[in-house]
């Protein structure tokens, strides 16, 4: 047997998006060796898909916006679930980590007086989306992965980490990942691991992720005995493409209602003023009249209902496109054609304009586009402590859409980009401070490392019949029918017994080929965590027998006050398989202090 | 639904040839859906690169009946309909399989840019105008794709001139440098010295194939060629250098000396 290659890091971070990046560069910032693992090309991850920009309420454009209003704004969004101790972090520190990123190199759009201008966006109550056209992620990604060339950081791309490895007392050690391009194994040991792997967007069939959205870090985690919390609040943007079939699901950003756009249904109605639930009655426009003046001036009239919290909307336009009343493709039409001139609109979002040109052969700035809801975040994840991004295993931190607890319920848009770099930088911190604390490298657990990797090449041997996109294209389908936006009792148990059929199929899945860059056998690698986190979904939505934010069913349609007070928690023994039982508690919430809670009421 | 045939690259760094693939494809795919379609139902093990699926990533790249493309954002029905749909990776990296190559070469290139350089920050950010900002903005939309680097001859037809060659993508990225308005680094000499800008002779088959439609020649070759050529040889260019330089050198003292 040839040696295996082996390198050693004080801290590496797994995942190269914007909290991997600002982890990774807290971290070197601290003198630490650090190195990043990602399973694409550098600059390549879900980051670089965001749109409409990050919040951070800077008061650039509305003076009168400070921390305590978005805090109130993402508590509301989230429909309190969130932990209140990460939204006053995010809230507080936001605007510096904006900044920041100007210092790195990042050129934002600006105001008149050569300020980061900000853009209006869902459930914010200002304009506070530092932003760059609607290319937004595409500049934070690519600010701090100069940055983290500049600072020389190892990069090791195109690499997919199997397993995390723990030592007797729990203690992370290290992880064991192959080489896409060659199939090779390779270990790598760590006094601390940072996990900003992103999302499990891919368990759905209509999804705005790309094929990397399989809750590896989710599920790698919970393998080593970290908790998941939440997990059935799983965020459908309301907005996705919807025609050709095969571009049903990319992103269309909600940049396009903060500029003007609104929805209408076939017969032309603006739907959304039919869905003001009673929490935001107040702050939102009665008449599409009131909504208009709004726009250019936010004193002269409230908010139109188009820019509701993204679960709010997703869900009246389920609605609409159920009662009849959808477009030909079953959606809705989103118009900015009609209210704002090409012009504004060619230069505000240069790429929806491309998008839709290119793909769907639909010129925005003269005709209406057909969108409808598409699977785009979770906001359950790994259970961290607000202030480190500890998890419960020592020396596991998390950061990013990968941890859970900031955006409670629901997240409002542009908070994810902000996330990520006001958690990314406290996770890189968390991590130096836990190695100088005294960390150390402990030996890597052979039998451990050799179990994982027999497991992962065990389909090569395998005379099988069960191929692993069959696997992942039912488990699609099977999600989106059962555990999508609408869901109720007796879908999610049947969804539960299909997962199980799944796992059994997974376990036996055979690949032909070679290593090398084989996506049949990376496929193969990623079903285990996406069976796990669909799992942790579909436990979760049945267990929380109510409606809220990302989480509706139709069977219990209203918030269960009870419920707004406990996280569902997910946890496995330590090293589990992917076959072995998830167990699920409700575990109460931290409670949030009076002055914080003062800032909630009025 | 009708059948198309997809004529595929298969292979690694030791060799391959065309294979064949008849497969049904749907009104409104693009040759990304039609090869993930192949991937599933006939060749598992069929390597290429992909992430966001709407033109964002950059990660698709390979070259469509002969011209570099993003697989993701070229529709089926925009190729000749009855004939068969090449596909072979870029062709100016190594192979690593099927159609994926390795653009590490492009990795390199972006370690040895010397980095952005900016004043302290004052209180309260920065301050830069739109106008200001703009030029720079446009080489920002950049999303690595790589497919100027394919085409651009100097690297295509000639093995040799990589390593001191950083190509259409590294000179947007210099020029970028050059016209930010908060950048305080000269990067010129290096750009003629050790990037290879000389070598560019401006056919501009970079500009033609960006899929984000960068002036990669006329806005940042040619002028980044002026202003290397004017340092050089202008006198008056050579003096403004000079105090320039000091004046960045000032500083860049100020913000690296505690107060």
């Amino acid at each position: 047997m040839s040696t295996r290659e082996h390198h050693d890091y004080d801290v590496i971070v797994i995942g190269a998006g914007g909290a991997g990046l600002r982890a990774a560069i807290e971290a070197k910032h601290r003198g630490l060796k650090v190195a990043l693992v990602c399973k694409s090309l550098l600059g390549k991850a879900h980051t670089v898909m965001a749109e409409g920009g990050m919040a951070a309420a800077m008061g650039n454009v509305h003076a009168e916006d400070n921390w305590k209003v978005h805090f109130r704004d993402t508590m509301r969004g989230g429909k309190m679930l969130n932990n209140w101790r990460m939204a006053e972090l995010h809230a507080k520190e936001s605007p510096d980590r904006v900044h920041e990123l100007e210092e790195w190199g990042a050129l934002f759009d600006r105001t008149k007086d050569g300020k980061i201008l900000q853009r209006d966006f869902g459930g914010h109550r200002y304009a506070r989306l530092a932003h760059v056209g609607d290319r937004s992620g595409l500049e934070l990604i690519r600010t701090l992965q100069q940055k983290a060339v500049s600072l020389d950081i190892d990069v090791y791309m195109e690499a997919k980490v199997i397993r995390l490895l723990t030592d007797d007392s729990g203690a992370v050690t290290g992880m064991v990942a192959y080489w896409r391009p060659t199939g090779e194994f390779v270990t790598f040991g760590a006094k601390a691991v940072v996990m900003a792997t992103g999302g499990i967007g891919k368990s759905w069939k209509f999804t705005s992720n790309s094929w990397e959205g399989t809750g590896d870090g989710h599920a790698l985690a919970l393998w080593a005995g970290a908790e998941l919390i939440d997990m059935e609040c799983v965020q459908f943007h309301p907005t996705g493409m919807v025609w050709p079939v095969s571009v049903r699901g990319i992103l269309v950003t909600e940049g396009v209602r903060g500029d003007g756009g609104v929805l209408r249904n076939s017969e032309g109605e603006r739907f959304m003023f039919n869905y003001v639930a009673d929490m935001f009655r107040a702050e939102t426009a009665e008449s599409p009249e009131e909504g208009d003046l709004w726009y250019d001036d936010h004193a002269a009239g409230r908010r139109p209902p188009e820019l509701l919290p993204r679960d709010e909307v997703a869900r009246s336009i389920n609605t609409e496109v159920k009662a009849g009343r959808g477009s030909p493709h079953g959606g809705v039409y989103l118009d900015i054609a009609s209210r704002r001139s090409a012009e504004f609109i060619r230069r505000r979002l240069p790429s929806m304009y491309h998008q839709f040109m290119e793909l769907a052969g639909v010129d925005i700035t003269r005709e209406a586009m057909e969108v409808g809801p598409t699977c785009h975040y979770v906001m359950g994840g790994v259970k961290v402590d607000p202030d480190t991004a500890a998890t419960s295993v020592p020396g596991l931190f998390a950061a990013g859409e990968v941890a859970g607890g900031m955006h409670g319920s629901n997240r409002l848009g542009g908070n994810s980009l902000s996330d990520l770099i006001v958690f990314g930088r406290r996770a890189g911190m968390g991590a130096a401070d836990y190695i100088e604390g005294g960390a150390s490298f402990k030996p890597l657990e052979e039998t451990q490392v050799t179990k994982y990797i027999d497991e992962a090449l065990a389909p090569f041997s395998r005379e099988s019949s069960e191929n692993a996109y069959d696997i992942q294209h039912d488990l699609q389908e099977m999600m989106q029918a059962n555990v999508g936006i609408i869901r109720t009792e007796s879908e999610l148990v049947e969804a539960l017994s299909k997962l199980e059929e799944f796992k059994e199929r997974a376990a036996k899945v055979g690949v032909t080929g070679g290593r090398a860059y084989n996506p049949g056998w990376n496929l193969a690698t990623d079903l285990p965590s996406l069976l796990t986190v669909s799992t942790c979904v579909a436990m979760g939505a049945l267990a929380r027998k109510e409606s809220r934010g990302g989480q509706t069913r139709e069977d219990f349609p209203k918030a269960d006050p009870e419920l707004g007070k406990v996280n569902f928690t997910a946890s496995m023994p330590a090293n589990a398989d992917f076959t072995d039982a998830i167990s699920l508690a409700p575990v109460a919430i931290p409670e949030m202090p009076a002055e914080l809670q003062a800032l909630m009421e009025g | 639904m009708d059948n198309v045939t997809m004529k595929v690259w298969r292979g690694d760094a030791n060799g391959g040839q065309f294979e064949n693939y008849t497969i049904s494809a749907n009104e409104g795919e693009v040759v990304l859906d039609v090869i993930h379609r192949v991937q599933a139902t006939q060749a598992p093990d069929l390597a290429c690169r992909w992430n966001c699926k709407a033109g964002k990533c950059g990660s698709c790249s390979a070259e469509i009946n002969g011209k570099p493309a993003l697989m993701c954002m070229t529709r089926m029905d925009q190729l000749p309909e009855g004939e068969p749909v090449t596909v072979t990776p870029l062709r100016a990296f190594p192979i690593i399989r099927d159609l994926v190559s390795d653009v590490s070469f492009n990795y390199e290139m972006a370690r040895r840019v010397p980095a952005f350089l900016p004043p302290p920050r004052p209180e309260g950010g920065y301050r830069m105008m739109q106008m200001d900002v703009e030029r720079s903005q446009e080489f920002r939309q950049c999303i690595e794709c790589f497919m100027c680097q394919d085409v651009c001859h100097v690297i295509r037809d000639h093995e040799e001139n990589k390593p001191k060659y950083a190509g259409p993508r590294f000179f947007i990225r210099y020029a970028e440098l050059e016209m930010h308005p908060l950048d305080m680094n000269d990067r010129r000499e290096y750009v003629r010295h050790e990037a290879g800008l000389g070598m560019c002779n401006i056919t501009k088959c970079c500009t033609e194939v960006c899929p984000e439609h960068i002036k990669i020649t006329d806005n940042a070759i040619i002028p980044l060629k002026e202003r290397v050529v004017d340092a050089d040889f202008d006198p008056v260019a050579w003096l403004g250098r000079k105090i320039l330089k000091r004046t960045k050198r000032t500083v860049v003292e100020a913000a690296v000396q505690p107060e």
